[in-house]
């Protein structure tokens, strides 16, 4: 510890899997906002992205709960945020928020759109697998055209609520930093906007580059129409993250009110190279750079494919360097803004980053078994039958 | 209209929903705990539980009441605001069982000086010494008797 | 003194009252509290405080309060000149063992104890998901140990770093403004054991309480104002430098 800090504060209470939670639903929001684009506002070029898009959010959030649970005090308790949920907690009604999109929105936007490939599956699959799809038809067996109108329609619904309940489950997420006057690190009705406009970078980010690991695994062609659209759309979204940001950041420096100094030491000390290294350099101008390039001037097919692995995995880093300022950066300074601490993070430990290591991986693990039971790609699947059972 | 089989599918994932809904009700009666709401949001037995924990300093008016003498010692002197248990520690349990729990003296060497010695941060009319200078290394009941800290020689019985 | 407990009893029927709570586990709560007309604050007077520890001390022998964590400690601060916004603060282990002489010398110095507001409008009970902290009615802001899920959220909202997380009880805890002992008609332990009347627990709601003449009477303020939380520590002498 420097300086001076009240006796309870030197412990840091939120560690890095506080930090992975918001990562996890970012990556999700954004990737579904993704694959929106293409259901509601019909940007065709991005339909070869659309399946991957859901089972990449759908796999990020199932994991994510899983942070908090290991993060409890209490896990075994934590079903009382659903018996006795406090209505004026952001963290409470968040768990509600979690539940809505993960059941109303995101599983039945996948139940619906695989409707038809489910049933067909159902029959021609074997063995334990062959249950599998068939509980999961919920034993319906019909792909009539008028039945898969009607999916398409209640999807689309879907989708359209889908969209605001996205901005939902990260916003809301900011809200319970940004809205805790305590913390000024916290503290500005800016924050759910820039974890939700992170979290469209984050997501637009992933599945551009799951697109082309799974294509080279798959050896296929990147359909290049789309990458380069997904490329546009993650630089426009990107111009607004930076600018937000910046909103901030300038806001901050030009009022300088009591809590500025320490702030703007930590953030040149303790926060050197999370915030000014990995989060606005290699996180945020290095691929605001990069992908100008790829706008502006025209390069061959593969400069760009290179361009995009490097712009995108540079955001991710970026992304996850913002969550880490928000969340220990808001720990490591005093609230009598006298003085600081270090955050002492372990390997093997409940908390620790080991834990979180794992928690990374998990979700393309699920990911490779969805894309194995569910497969994204149309090509595989033989012609269902036209007559219904 | 849409043929009811065209729709079977979405009637059955409302079915399932509904199950689910009804499975949280449930759940929700059994594991919700019953005093939970009575006052506020919150487990109204917590109260109880809270209020339940033993209490370790009696408080000056109990020890008063089995020690006048030393109340009416401490009546005249500086000392009269300082609790018992402020020097003496938490004697509850000495309270509840007086002649078989018997507590020990407080330590002379540490226990004046914790407020007496002189801090720069000390209110400016607050007595505080520099022991060593003050004293000479005698203890300070040498010459202060606690209950009664007025200077006065042979203060020590 | 050889008394038995039943002569005393007889002799002294105030002690009486007192003598029941006073056994250790007792289960029920006081029967004749009625929380409904108490309001529970506390007046600090910073020009009193000697920085002993002594409250500190006494809170954590009376509340069990693990090593390394606080419910209470007490701040010492060295102010230079007219430099109010950089004053150097400390408080070394809380002040559980008091002060050491100080370092500094010159300038204006004074200690100030700090604890748990109780505040009206706590941000505390208000991010809690659970509701396993709490206001009681009588306006004394408590934990639930036994449902509190150990989130801390309540931990990250406070202003005043005046929560903690239990390390063996994995949930949040703080002042409980010793409940277990003002529903019974005595004192904190803090107030109890301080030497010179720097803390003295209040009760609004009552008119005979001493605070209200104290009240018209100093210029007394609340940590963190601008906050709003309702804050019922009233601090006499604070200084403007005060964090």
């Amino acid at each position: 510890m420097e300086g001076f800090m009240y006796p309870n504060e030197v412990e840091l209470q939120w560690s890095v899997l506080i930090v992975l939670y918001p990562f996890l639903t970012g990556l999700v929001a954004g990737a579904f906002i993704l694959a929106s684009l293409e259901r509601i506002f019909r940007v065709e070029a991005l339909k070869p992205t659309y399946r991957l898009a859901l089972l990449t959010a759908l796999a990020f959030l199932v994991v994510a709960p899983m942070p908090l649970q290991l993060h409890l005090g209490h896990p075994e308790r934590s079903l009382e945020m659903y018996l006795t949920p406090h209505r004026s907690s952001a963290m409470a009604m968040f768990g509600f928020v979690y539940l809505w999109y993960l059941m109303a929105v995101l599983l039945m936007e996948i139940w619906l759109d695989y409707r038809k490939d489910i049933v067909i599956l159902s029959r021609t699959a074997t063995g334990l697998k062959r249950l599998f799809y068939k509980a999961l038809a919920l034993g319906s067996t019909n792909t009539s055209p008028t039945s898969l109108y009607v999916d398409d329609r209640v999807g689309w619904v879907i989708t359209l609520i889908g969209i605001p309940s996205a901005f939902m489950l990260h916003g809301y997420v900011g809200f319970i930093f940004g809205s805790v006057k305590a913390n000024p690190w916290w503290s500005t009705p800016l924050m759910p906007v820039v974890f939700l406009f992170s979290a469209m970078v984050s997501g637009i980010a992933l599945v551009m580059l799951m697109y082309q690991l799974t294509s080279g695994l798959r050896e296929r062609a990147v359909d290049m129409q789309c990458l380069d659209t997904i490329a546009k759309y993650l630089f426009y979204t990107f111009i607004i993250d930076f600018t937000l940001e910046m909103l901030d950041l300038i806001h901050r420096i030009y009022e300088a009110d009591e809590s500025f100094r320490s702030l703007d030491f930590m953030v040149h000390t303790k926060l050197f190279l999370s915030q000014i290294v990995l989060q606005i350099f290699l996180g945020t101008v290095a691929p605001l750079a990069l992908l100008a390039v790829t706008q502006l001037v025209h390069l061959s097919i593969n400069t760009r494919k290179r361009i995009y692995i490097v712009a995108g995995v540079c955001t991710l880093i970026g992304i996850f360097a913002m969550r880490w300022n928000v969340v220990i950066g808001g720990q490591l300074f005093s609230k009598s803004f006298l003085g600081y601490t270090t955050y002492k993070m372990g390997f093997v430990t409940r908390e620790g980053l080991g834990p979180a290591i794992g928690l990374m991986i998990l979700p393309f693990v699920i990911l490779y078994v969805l894309i194995k039971l569910l497969p994204p790609w149309y090509k595989k699947l033989p012609a269902p039958d036209s007559a219904a059972d | 209209m849409v043929p009811l089989k065209d729709i079977s599918h979405l009637l059955r994932m409302a079915a399932v929903f509904l199950v689910g809904l009804i499975l949280f009700v449930v759940l929700r009666g059994a594991f919700l705990p019953k005093s939970f709401g009575k006052y506020g949001h919150y487990r109204g037995d917590a109260l109880a539980e809270i209020t339940a924990r033993p209490i370790a300093y009696a408080g000056h008016q109990t020890c008063e009441s089995c020690h006048p003498d030393v109340a009416d010692s401490k009546a005249h002197g500086a000392h009269v605001q300082v609790n018992c248990e402020s020097c003496h520690g938490p004697l509850a349990k000495h309270a509840d069982d007086p002649t078989n729990l018997r507590p020990e003296k407080p330590d002379i060497t540490h226990l004046c000086v914790r407020c007496h010695s002189e801090n720069i941060a000390k209110p400016q009319g607050f007595p505080q010494v520099d022991a060593k200078e003050h004293s000479g290394g005698q203890l300070c009941d040498t010459c202060h008797h606690p209950h009664s800290p007025h200077f006065s020689e042979g203060a020590k019985k | 003194m050889n008394l038995s407990r039943r002569q005393l009893l007889y002799l002294l029927p105030a002690a009486a009252a007192a003598w029941e709570f006073v056994l250790a586990g007792t289960p029920e709560a006081a029967p004749t509290y009625h929380s409904a007309e108490h309001w529970w604050g506390m007046l600090l007077d910073v020009t009193k405080c000697i920085g002993c520890g002594g409250c500190v001390r006494a809170c954590a022998l009376e509340n069990d309060v693990p090593d390394g964590y606080f419910r209470t400690w007490v701040e010492r601060y060295h102010v230079d000149d007219f430099h109010i916004e950089s004053p150097v603060v400390d408080s070394p282990g809380g002040a559980k063992e008091g002060f050491p002489q100080s370092t500094l010398t010159g300038g204006k110095n004074f200690f100030v104890p700090k604890f748990c507001n109780h505040c009206v409008d706590s941000p505390c009970t208000q991010v809690c998901p659970v509701g396993a902290t709490f206001h009681t009615a009588d306006g004394v802001v408590l934990v639930d140990q036994n449902y509190c899920v150990g989130c801390r959220y309540c931990i990250q909202a406070c202003p005043y770093g005046c929560r903690y997380f239990h390390p063996t009880k994995n949930v949040a805890d703080k002042c409980t403004l010793c409940y277990h002992r003002i529903v019974k008609g005595l004192t904190t332990a803090c107030c109890e054991s301080c030497p010179t009347g720097a803390r003295q627990l209040a009760d609004l709601k009552d008119p005979k309480d001493p605070i209200h003449t104290f009240l018209k009477t100093h210029s007394v303020q609340v940590l963190k104002p601008h906050l709003a939380t309702g804050a019922k520590n009233f601090y006499n002498g604070l200084d403007g430098s005060v964090r």
